[in-house]
This record gives C-alpha cells, structure tokens and sequence, in this order.
C-alpha cells in the first residue's frame, strides 16, 4: 500500500486486464464480466467537468418495459440514493409514481449536498444497472417546477436544478449507507434535518421518513451481488482528455470482485476514517464524487491556494509530493498513500483536458481522498450491514 | 480534531483557555459580521445547546443542534462574529450568514468552476469554504474587515 505512484499505476492496469479476461468467457471475449458497469471520467455533459466519474443508467416505471436510459450521471460514494434530472428523464416522469407520505399527501426532497441542495418529487421506479435491477426503489426527481423550492430549503444553499449547474444528468449515489438521511429523518429522530417534505399544493413542511422510503442506495436491493461495489479506474501519467474504468458489483461473489488483501476501513457514525498528515489526525472518506484530493489548509499544508479562475484548488508554484495515512480502526493497520499535487490553474490551461491525476484543493479540517485516489486502485465499498468475506460492511477496502 | 493542532492561537495559549462549560443567558449568538452584545436568534433558531471557550484573542462560541451539527462562532474582543464554523448535517446558512447569505449564494452560484464537491468562494471581504459528503458536512466563513489583529483565518475551524 506504500506503493510508489508508477508501480501502483502498474498494478492496477494488470488487475483491470485479469478481470476482464477472467470473465470474459461464455459472454464473448471481449464482453465485460456480467456485473460490471462501464465508468468514464471525462468532461461530462457540458464539456467541462474536472475529474468527473460518470455511468449510464436505466429507469423504468415499475413492473413495465417503459424505460428511459440516462447518460452521464455522476458516480457518487460520498451520497446515497439516485437523483436525476426531470428533464433528462423526459416523458417518463409522468408515468413514475409519485411517493406518498403517511399523511397522505406527496414526498418531496430537499437532498443536502456539501454545497448545495436538490429539489424535487421523490418517485418510485426500477432501476438499472450491470444487468441488475432494483424495483420500486424510491428515487429523487430533480424538479422545481412543479413544486418550488420551499424557504427551508433554499436556506442551506444554492438549489442545483439543471445540466448547467450539476455538470451531470443526476447523481448515482453508491456509497455505503444504504438510505441518504437515516435514521436522523425517522418518526423515531428527536431532530430532523430536513431531507423530506410533505408538500400540499406549493405549500410544504419538514416531514419525518421511514427508512424504507427514503431515497436509496439501488446497490443494495438488487437481488445479487448487493454487498457493494468495486470501483477500478486505471493509473495515468499526467492529464488525460478521458479514461475508461468499471464498476463491478459485489464484494467476493465473483471472480472479479475478490477482496484478497485489501486492508478494510471501517467507516465511524459519521461516514469518515482516520487520516493522518503531518503527525495529526484527521476526519478522511474516499469520495468519487468530490473531483481533487481535498484537504485541509494552506497554512497547515505549506501549499498556495489558486486565486481567480482556479478558485477552490492548490496552486504550488511547482509539484508537490506528499503522503498521508490512512489508519484501519478494525486492525490498527495503515495505509500510506503517496500523491503529488501540481498547479490547478497549469492543470487547466489545456482545455482538452478533463482528467487529472494530481488535482487538489483545501477542505476545512478535513481529508477527502476524491477521485484522483482512486486511479490505479481497487477500492472497494461495502454496504452497511451486509456479509462479505472480510467482514459486514459498512467499509471501504483497499 | 476541532481543536486544530497547528493553529498558533491554540498551540501557544492551549494552557492558558478558560473553558467555560456553561449556557449562556441570554444566548450569545449572532450572525456573520453582527454585533455579539445585539444577540440574533440562532441559539433558539437552531434549538441548540452551548458552551463558550474564550481564548486571548477572540471566544469561541459553540452550539451543537439536536440534529448533531456543530456550529461554531468566532466572536472579536469588541464583540463582533467574525467567522464561523461548521461541522455535522447542513446547518441553516441563511440563519448564520444573516445579511451575507444572499452574497454567498450569488457568489456560489455564479463561481461554479470545475471544482466537484465543496466550495471555495471570495467575495473580497466574505469568504466560504465547504467540504464533506452527505451526513457530513463541514464548512467554515469569515470577513476579511471583521478579522481581528494576529487571528489567521485558517483558526477559523
């Protein structure tokens, strides 16, 4: 795990290769293995997005071939639950059940993102992906339209409705929780934090939601391999128009999806791990949907932070090498990760480019390991409560 | 954690914080720039518990909401909130931000770049920064005018 940046680059081309290999037979030699989910990093659907992880994904309305495929959704371990686009759905919106409440009267969300939230009417449908398929799974339509976003809403942060502002059709939420609010936004809570509401007409109110109905995790109520995923994405050198990698479904059900030596993280209350940088520790998580290696502050780290254009990343005004640790609270063993951080605003300056290896950024108090971590790794994500070989989630592995 | 190691402020007067593990009354809270003595009604607003640690140079007012977010206000020696941090599910920013949050989210909205997940914005003299992921997010807000002498705003944590 202490690997240098080439010959973990090395490894992780090999273990991509094997998989697909070992399951190519009996499906043609070159169809990937049945549980795997082609992923890109590229600039997304407006051409612009930086270390963005983006799949396919089918919606149906329930129990019919009435379907809708949705390109470009945002592949997300930091969320839980799938939220689309109303308009990337098109016209099967309407034929998408509507989720009513106890009180009777429809379920709508506000979904708290670290920046911002999304709106709209919380749907039944059957979702799809790596030929599994999860029916009658709550899902987010994001839709301001019918419904406005209500003042308790909008009081969190900036509503993110369309394609221009998500950079992205939806967001797949495929982290290891299996609800998005839990068990905070049940009857049971003491306090809500506002994930749901009942809305009559435009007029709606803070909701309690049992976990059942809550926007999910599709992972989990798929019939098999429904314990996790494996996330593969290849090593690069430098920056890269796009790259191709593959989600694969479960964790030790497979021939491509064993754990074998990965070292296993369990996750504390608050969905984080143990990192430590400099002799201090720190909340860290392995985000896919946070774009850079995000961490902590330029006065901690030493690293300039970029100014106009490249607002929110480092700019060192040459490459920096650093490590940090990654602590196991299952085993007390570590994992010391070694990553380079270049010039966000040099990184820029080739439009062409959408994928960058050694993009990052500050993050008050925080060490968010996004996607640039995954490159040339397997980095497994275990579904709370369910079996695996090396222990129930919920985990990552790596 | 929260008590960040390299902070100079707590690293030199660590011996010397008067922690007081007390509730205030009346509730010593008040947005983004205003005026502790004119207290704003985030304590009640936010339906939180509070303690106040008052270190040399500036005093840490911190909240914990039922719902478990930590909301911290870092309040001057003449008694203005020059920053604030927060740690937990999303806070009610309209609330802490009092007349700053239209701002922030003009600024927000406007300066979506290619960062993915938290925001990083600079208005001049207001300044956001966000991180975390769903169940868990963190953030931190100050002015640049309101920042007392030899407090570097990376305290603000």
């Amino acid at each position: 795990m202490t690997s240098s940046r080439t010959a973990l680059g090395l490894l992780g081309a090999v273990a991509l290769c094997s998989s697909w290999v070992a399951c190519g037979s009996g499906q043609g030699s070159s169809s990937p293995p049945k549980n795997t989910q082609a992923i890109f990093v590229n600039g997304g659907p407006s051409n612009n997005y930086a270390n963005g992880l983006f799949t396919n994904v089918t919606v149906c309305a329930p129990g019919s071939s009435t379907c809708q495929s949705v390109s470009n959704v945002l592949v997300d371990t930091g969320s839980y639950g799938l939220r689309l686009l109303a308009s990337a759905v098109g016209g099967l919106s309407g034929s998408l059940p509507q989720q009513i409440g106890s009180d009777g009267n429809p379920v709508f969300e506000c979904a708290e993102f670290v920046d911002s939230v999304v709106w709209g009417p919380v749907k039944v449908a059957d979702v799809s992906l790596a030929n599994e398929t999860a029916q009658s799974l709550p899902i987010e339509l994001i839709d301001a339209s019918s419904v406005p976003v209500p003042s308790g809403c909008k009081a969190i942060g900036p509503a993110e409705e369309d394609v221009a502002s998500l950079g992205a059709n939806g967001i797949l939420g495929i982290g290891f929780f299996i609800t998005d609010c839990g068990d905070a936004c049940t009857p049971a809570s003491a306090a809500n934090p506002g994930f749901y509401y009942s809305c009559v007409a435009s007029l709606c109110s803070v909701a309690s939601q049992a976990l059942g109905q809550q926007v999910q995790n599709p992972i989990a109520s798929f019939a098999a391999n429904n314990n996790g995923i494996v996330i593969e994405l290849p090593s690069i050198n430098g920056s890269s128009p796009a790259i191709g990698g593959s989600m694969v479904l479960g964790i030790g059900t497979a021939e491509n999806n064993a754990l074998s030596s990965a070292v296993i993280f369990p996750p504390d209350k608050f969905g984080n791990l143990l990192t430590t940088f400099k002799g201090q520790q720190y909340a860290g998580f392995l985000d896919t949907g946070s774009n850079a290696y995000f961490f902590l502050d330029s006065k901690t780290t030493g690293i300039t932070a970029c100014s106009s254009a490249a607002n929110g990343f480092y700019c060192p005004s040459s490459p920096v090498n650093l490590s940090a640790t990654n602590i196991s609270s299952q085993t007390g063993s570590s994992s010391t990760v070694n990553f380079t951080i270049v010039s966000a605003s040099q990184l820029f300056s080739n439009n062409n480019d959408f994928v960058f290896p050694s993009l990052g950024g500050p993050n008050p108090s925080t060490f968010d390991w996004g996607l640039p971590f995954f490159m040339g790794r397997k980095v497994f994500v275990a579904i709370e409560g369910r079996p695996t070989p090396g222990s129930s989630g919920p985990y990552w592995a790596y | 954690m929260w008590e960040h190691p390299s902070s100079s402020v707590f690293k030199t007067h660590r011996i010397k914080l008067l922690v007081m593990l007390v509730a205030l009354s009346p509730p010593a809270f008040a947005v983004l720039g205003g005026d502790v003595s004119t207290l704003a009604s985030d304590q009640a607003h936010l339906k939180a518990s509070v303690r106040v640690r008052v270190r040399n140079s500036y005093s840490v007012h911190e909240m914990l909401t039922p719902a478990g977010t930590t909301v911290r206000q870092f309040v001057s020696p003449s008694g203005t909130v020059f920053g604030i941090s927060w740690q937990g599910f999303a806070p009610d920013l309209q609330q802490l931000l009092g007349d700053h949050f239209e701002e922030y989210v003009a600024a927000a909205s406007s300066q979506r770049g290619r960062r993915g997940r938290g925001i990083h914005i600079d208005t001049g003299d207001l300044v956001v920064e966000t991180g975390g992921h769903m169940r868990f997010v963190v953030g931190r807000a100050w002015l640049r005018s309101k920042l007392p002498q030899r407090v570097d705003p990376d305290d603000i944590q």
